[in-house]
């Protein structure tokens, strides 16, 4: 009988990349959800466009370039995913493919793939669309798919918006794809730190510091008011639990996580009140993307059995 | 209670496959192979010829410095003294004892005599002379350690934590002779006189924890710590964290934060050193795993080879991958069954092919779980990075030498990375370049 002589471990847990993902695509799916309903069928064109350019794109860059064929981790298909919630129901079809493509082949796969991306694929594409196509990428669909400013808009006019706090909640205001409504998110939010997908301090951190931003600098009459406002608008919940955690692009120790939240939350706060568009995290977390590994460098766990800063 | 210690995992245990009835004794075999080195140290010289006749207990190795002798565990004659593989993959110089099947023992020495009446120098002489080592794995020099700790420390502890999936050696000692552990235990306790004595057991022991309590009110000063099932909790720095919140720092010894631990194994072979005069020459041995037709525990004579006790288990499954020395977690894998039992020799683990789950394509996607699982406080990731990149100064900021191997990281990684073989391979470098 023929031994294998290998290094321990032996076994290992049966945590895979690809339930790490589907994972993730499960949590995501009551935003989605609440963006076909609100919406329409085209929320969920837009969606399948999305994902299936960014798992063929995935698919033919790696046969063209004669690498392994890397869909099993499924990865692909969730930055197809996030980048389509990102985007107007209204957004070109042709322009959705060239974002997913954008994020794929360009934000990921040329730099090394899965994991070795400085900046978030999704976001990436986003800014990218951004640059190319302002105008699309800002106007939306209402609730009436009467082209109509969203509640964001309002904020940077200083008018409140036309909905109540509730409805923002819920999700019934105009918006992006997935960015309606706070409580799907916060739902797939719940459920991804349940299943230790991500840990809930680069969220909480991110959440927490527009929340005292916006209460201390707050622009409306009622403070309370204009930061739950903020926060429910815009892509801060999509973004803060969805985004700002993923892997490849933030940093990996307790401390560094929350500074990367903070820094998040202060750069979108920026933005929004100074910026040149009325939203700010895609680059807020896209800024951030480019501190994560010297976060991580300069937060490292206390070493075992030393005091801080590293002294026996 | 919940996290005592930092990081940690909760690997699917096994344990049912081997927890059964009391250790059966294992068949004795026609030839035993002891090898002159085990325990971490010097080796020993061997004490006898070809052509001797030995008794059971027979001191037939020894040696200066960090050495403590080796016995015959039959008598018989020596018929050869030649390096033998060894558990540590390498060839090891072993006498090789022709079994008699008489069992003619050389005279043992029993000591009935009060606690307090017992001669701290003499009980660590005996425990020298048997030749007793950690038998948790380490297999560090029992008596050197005990030397050590006089006098330095307030907290005695005895493992019996058993963290290792599979594994229910020590299990089964506190089962079936929770007696002798206590014993040995109220030995060291009178030898260091500590403030405080523990036997630590995880929670997923419920029989031996039953029968340690049921007999514990005889043991005056024992306390038993029952702590919350969670690997490597039974790897010393940890332990020691569990049951006093100290942390013992990079490159120091138990001893610099006040504490001593010694498996339980190694406390019932004090016991029976002390008392009853026996040196080291058997140890309950689990073999255990989905490769092996009959899991079960075997009180083995030290030089049984792996593949007699397999045979006595019901031999291997066709599709068997590894055989390894010690546990999943941390054990090595064997690639010849002709090795022996040593003292230090807990489990043989028999898995499957399959088992292990080792990626083709290892991928890192800095997900940041192997940070999270650390109990070291590390960050495999990058170490794992650096070592691929031969970055040996970064490696030394990241610590690495404080790596414990005990393999949490790469158990958790979903991309598969083989972060031990990394981190030993890098440790390597830099001891390498640490002597230049």
């Amino acid at each position: 009988m023929k031994l294998t002589v290998a290094s321990s471990p032996h076994i290992r847990g049966d945590f895979r990349t690809s339930r790490l993902m589907l994972d993730v695509v499960l949590s995501l799916m009551p935003a989605l959800f609440v963006g076909i309903f609100v919406l329409g069928p085209q929320a969920a064109l837009v969606t399948v466009v999305s994902v299936v350019t960014a798992v063929a794109a995935e698919w033919l860059y790696e046969i063209v370039m004669k690498k392994r064929v890397t869909l099993k981790d499924c990865s692909a298909l969730v930055t197809g995913l996030l980048l389509a919630l990102t985007l107007p129901a209204t957004t070109p079809l042709w322009m959705v493919a060239l974002g997913s493509a954008f994020a794929i082949v360009v934000a990921k796969l040329m730099w090394g793939g899965l994991g070795q991306n400085v900046f978030n694929p999704a976001l990436a594409a986003r800014a990218f669309l951004m640059v190319l196509f302002p105008a699309a990428l800002t106007r939306y669909a209402g609730v009436d798919a009467a082209t109509g400013a969203t509640p964001l808009h309002h904020l940077v006019m200083l008018t409140p918006p036309d909905q109540s706090i509730l409805d923002m909640f819920l999700g019934n205001c105009p918006g992006s794809i997935g960015e309606l409504s706070a409580l799907a998110l916060l739902l797939g939010g719940a459920y991804l730190v349940f299943r230790k997908v991500i840990s809930i301090r680069i969220p909480a951190a991110y959440i927490g510091t527009v929340a005292v931003l916006t209460l201390v600098f707050s622009k409306g009459d009622n403070a309370l008011e204009w930061m739950l406002y903020q926060l429910f608008s815009g892509g801060i919940m999509l973004g803060a639990i969805f985004m700002a955690t993923d892997y490849a692009t933030s940093p990996v120790t307790s401390l560094g996580q929350i500074l990367f939240g903070i820094g998040c939350g202060i750069l979108t706060v920026i933005f929004r009140y100074y910026g040149l568009f009325p939203e700010g995290v895609t680059y807020a977390i896209l800024l951030m993307n480019l501190l994560t590994w010297a976060i991580d460098r300069y937060t490292p766990p206390r070493r075992f059995g030393t005091k801080k800063g590293g002294k026996a | 209670m919940k996290h005592l210690f930092f990081g940690g995992i909760h690997p699917s245990y096994r344990k049912e496959l081997s927890a059964k009835e009391a250790p059966a004794p294992a068949v004795i075999p026609e030839q035993v192979v002891i090898p002159m080195l085990q325990h971490i140290g010097a080796p020993c010289q061997p004490l006898v010829q070809v052509g001797d006749y030995v008794q059971l207990g027979q001191k037939i190795g020894d040696g200066q410095g960090l050495c403590v002798p080796v016995h015959a565990s039959v008598s018989g004659t020596v018929i050869a003294i030649e390096p033998r593989p060894h558990v540590s993959g390498r060839m090891i110089e072993s006498v090789v004892i022709q079994n008699d099947f008489q069992d003619t023992t050389v005279e043992f020495v029993k000591n009935d005599l009060p606690l307090d009446q017992l001669d701290s120098d003499q009980v660590l002489h005996t425990i020298r002379e048997a030749g007793i080592v950690g038998m948790g794995g380490a297999a560090f020099p029992g008596n050197v350690k005990a030397v050590s700790a006089m006098g330095h420390v307030d907290t005695l502890i005895a493992n019996a934590c058993e963290c290792e999936p599979y594994i229910t050696a020590d299990d089964t000692l506190l089962r079936h002779d929770a007696e002798h552990v206590l014993q040995g235990m109220q030995i060291l306790k009178q030898v260091l006189q500590p403030e405080r004595v523990v036997l630590a057991v995880e929670d997923n022991k419920a029989e031996a924890i039953a029968k340690v309590r049921s007999i514990l009110s005889q043991y005056s000063g024992i306390e038993l710590a029952v702590l919350p099932t969670r690997y490597p909790q039974g790897a010393e720095k940890q332990l020691i964290q569990a049951l006093t919140k100290r942390e013992v720092a990079p490159g120091k010894l138990p001893v610099s934060v006040g504490c001593a631990v010694f498996n339980v194994s190694t406390f019932a072979a004090i016991y029976r050193a002390v008392r009853l005069g026996t040196p080291l020459t058997q140890r309950i041995v689990t073999i255990s795993g989905e490769a092996i037709a009959e899991p079960q525990n075997f009180l083995v004579r030290i030089g049984t080879s792996f593949h007699d006790l397999i045979k006595m288990a019901g031999g291997l499954h066709d599709r068997t991958e590894r055989v390894i020395s010690g546990g999943p977690m941390m054990g090595f894998a064997q690639s010849d069954l002709a090795v022996p039992v040593v003292k230090a020799t807990n489990s043989i683990l028999c898995l499957l092919k399959d088992q292990n789950g080792a990626a083709e394509n290892p991928v890192c996607l800095r997900c940041g779980k192997c940070v999270g699982v650390c109990p070291m406080r590390l960050q495999p990731l990058y170490m794992y990075r650096y070592e691929m990149a031969g970055n040996l100064k970064e490696l030394e900021r990241l610590h690495l030498m404080d790596c414990i191997e005990c393999g949490s990281c790469a158990f958790t990684c979903p991309g598969k990375l083989p972060l031990v073989e990394h981190f030993r391979l890098g440790k390597k470098k830099l001891r390498e370049a640490s002597a230049k």
